[in-house]
């Protein structure tokens, strides 16, 4: 097991050294010379010269991705030209919003998609399971931020007329002003748990509910159709009969037997969804003013911020990597016979 | 014994029968096409694309107006946009155009940038696939990394990076969102050529003294399409679904007035509690066209499955 960790994590250092690469030469790619890029319109020559010796653009390319490099090692990932913070510590400081925004939005796909996917394999061609198809076919031709506009103006605006009362939830945010909360890891739903404040969670818990089920009908899509195919495939099984032939309780059956065996390929599946919630977040966090990674991107692509872009990037694809092999290190808990390998 | 080859008769001739029934003779695309008419999602799918490419061709010809045409602007005041009449079956949008008509012409910029980008896909991923399954070992390696690389960046990011170096001209977005497919298309026709690659008949014309070339080009290559032609009926709806999303992120056309769904939806966003229709029809376009390309491409993937072959 051990082994297996080591050389997955050392499989992902070729992927990041290529993509820290790649994203030196995109800095390098974009129209105007690369301080001017990364200053934006704010650029004055003072500017432009003390960007250029900070980051030695005017050396010789291999030599100024080694300072870029050394730089990322040390854990400096620059500044953003328009704020003038530095990148890391803005990422850090914004992380939490974004991942309590996911998990939340992977916890309603996962609750809704799995028993949703599973009843329709067991009734495949039934009500049920044309609408988990439709479900599914919805969650991947509707775009996340017109559904998030949608939810929004029913449930937290209000449409004009009747259809008023359904708005009861926030609008925007992460707790309402009236809160006044105490935040030790910014991660507003943990703080109120930590620090007994009650009401402080369960508000930021209601203003998670709308952003979730946006960002959340991207993976509850393809969680309801792979769990939908895998039941199916596993409920043909020679050893699903042979339980049901000895008489073995129908719930020990679904347990032990289908959904043990059904999940593995949805597990693999959530994990790679990882990236199009990171992406997803960028869309639904602007919608719903979340100060997260997200609408921190939005912000660094409207503006052209590619200092911030370059960064966030490479923070993405990090974490990407990251819980993909978290993904595989489940499978052994999931799936005990890949334990021994 | 005797009794064993009496028995044994009647199925050795069986044997040497052709095969019965309709099966005989027919190839992958025949025997999918065949399974394509008999899949009632595929049909509605297939009708939906068909009507969307219709209308994009012939918008001249079916809009009641000339696109982008701003000439009922008095009508439209900061709190409301006219509603449907006789004249505007659609009513007007916030630019003070026929709703109608810039919805039409919509279809028309939805096909060009999904095919544009497609293309580009398709092209960029089957080059990089057809370097990385056809000539193996180093190229093989090198060419996947980066393709693993690309992979580790969302769509949508990589797609906003490719635009952010076009700088803004019409085709940047298209060339961004075809170029964030390049990796998916290079993967699917890498691992397909694989599969194909162990198959008997490569075996059979390595044995016949075929040029390595002529193996992969003539029989490898047209075996391993399969799947990158779902992916690409797949990828046009998602072209349409991230064009509205660069839109939304302001990547898209510079010309506010032009009539592209994404753009339509974006622009309607301030107005959504007083005319939610702005949104809601546009939506539907994006929602109905992507809904066709995925349904048929979702039905092409299942009667090209030879799982799924009845």
């Amino acid at each position: 097991m051990l082994r297996f960790v080591i050389r997955r994590i050392l499989l992902m250092v070729p992927v990041l050294f290529g993509l820290s690469v790649l994203l030196f030469l995109w800095v390098r790619a974009l129209p105007g010379d690369p301080a001017r890029a990364l200053l934006g319109e704010k650029a004055t020559p003072e500017s432009i010269a003390s960007v250029n010796a900070q980051y030695g653009f005017d050396k010789p390319l291999l030599q100024q991705y080694l300072i870029y490099t050394s730089r990322l090692l040390r854990g400096d990932f620059g500044n953003s030209p328009r704020t003038g913070e530095p990148v890391l510590g803005t990422f850090i400081q914004r992380f939490p919003a974004t991942v309590e925004l996911g998990v939340a939005a992977l916890i309603f796909a996962v609750v809704v998609g799995i028993p949703l996917g599973y009843l329709a394999a067991k009734r495949a061609g039934g009500w049920l399971d044309s609408f988990a198809v439709g479900t599914s076919l919805a969650g991947v031709v509707i775009p996340v931020f017109v559904l998030a506009y949608l939810l929004k103006v029913v449930f937290a605006v209000g449409l004009h007329g009747p259809l008023h009362v359904l708005a009861f939830l926030p609008s925007s945010g992460r707790q309402s002003a009236r809160i006044d909360a105490t935040h030790i890891t910014n991660f507003y739903v943990l703080d109120g748990l930590l620090t007994r404040e009650w009401d402080a969670s369960w508000d930021a818990v209601v203003h998670l509910i709308l952003p979730a089920i946006a960002l959340g009908s991207i993976p509850l899509a393809i969680i309801v159709r792979m769990t939908r195919a895998s039941v199916i495939d596993v409920l043909n099984e020679d050893y699903v009969r042979t339980a049901n032939s000895k008489g073995l309780a129908p719930g020990l059956i679904t347990r032990r037997h289908v959904l043990r065996n059904a999940l593995l390929p949805v597990v693999t599946v959530i994990g790679l969804q990882t990236g199009a919630l990171l992406a997803g977040a960028v869309l639904t966090e602007s919608v719903f003013a979340i100060n997260g990674i997200g609408s921190y991107l939005f912000t660094a692509i409207s503006n052209l911020d590619f200092a911030v872009l370059q960064g966030f990037i490479l923070f993405i694809a990090l974490i990407y990597a990251v819980v993909n092999l978290l993904v595989d290190l489940s499978y052994g808990v999931i799936d005990p016979r890949l334990r021994t390998r | 014994m005797t009794i064993l080859d009496a028995e044994q008769g009647p199925i050795d001739e069986g044997l040497f029968d052709p095969p019965a029934g309709d099966e005989r003779g027919t190839s992958l695309w025949q025997g999918a096409f065949r399974r394509l008419r008999r899949n009632p999602s595929a049909i509605v799918g297939a009708v939906i694309v068909v009507a969307f490419v219709l209308v994009a061709i012939f918008a001249p010809v079916l809009a009641p107006y000339e696109p982008a045409g701003t000439q009922w602007i008095s009508q439209v005041t900061p709190s409301s946009v006219p509603g449907p009449s006789p004249g505007h079956l659609l009513g007007l949008d916030s630019f003070g155009s026929d709703m109608l008509t810039q919805l039409i012409y919509g279809a028309r910029q939805s096909l060009i940038i999904g095919v544009v980008s497609t293309t580009i896909g398709l092209l960029g991923g089957a080059v990089l696939g057809l370097i990385a399954g056809g000539l193996g070992g180093w190229w093989d390696t090198g060419v996947m990394r980066i393709v693993d690389i690309l992979l580790s960046i969302p769509s949508l990011l990589l797609a906003v990076s490719i635009a952010a170096v076009m700088g803004r001209n019409p085709f940047a977005i298209m060339i961004a969102i075809g170029a964030a497919q390049v990796p998916i298309f290079a993967r699917l026709l890498r691992g397909s050529m694989l599969g194909q690659r162990r198959q008997d008949y490569v075996l059979a014309a390595t044995s016949l003294g075929l040029r390595q070339r002529r193996i992969v080009m003539s029989h490898v290559l047209p075996n391993s399409l399969g799947p990158v032609i779902v992916q690409a009926t797949l990828v046009l709806a998602t072209a349409i679904i991230e064009v509205a999303a660069l839109s939304y992120l302001g990547l898209g056309s510079a010309d506010p007035a032009i009539a592209e769904w994404g753009r339509m939806l974006v622009k309607a966003q301030d107005r959504l509690q007083s005319d939610p229709r702005l949104a809601i029809l546009p939506g539907i376009c994006i929602a109905i066209t992507a809904l066709g390309f995925t349904l048929f491409g979702e039905a092409l993937r299942e009667a090209l499955d030879p799982k799924s072959r009845r």
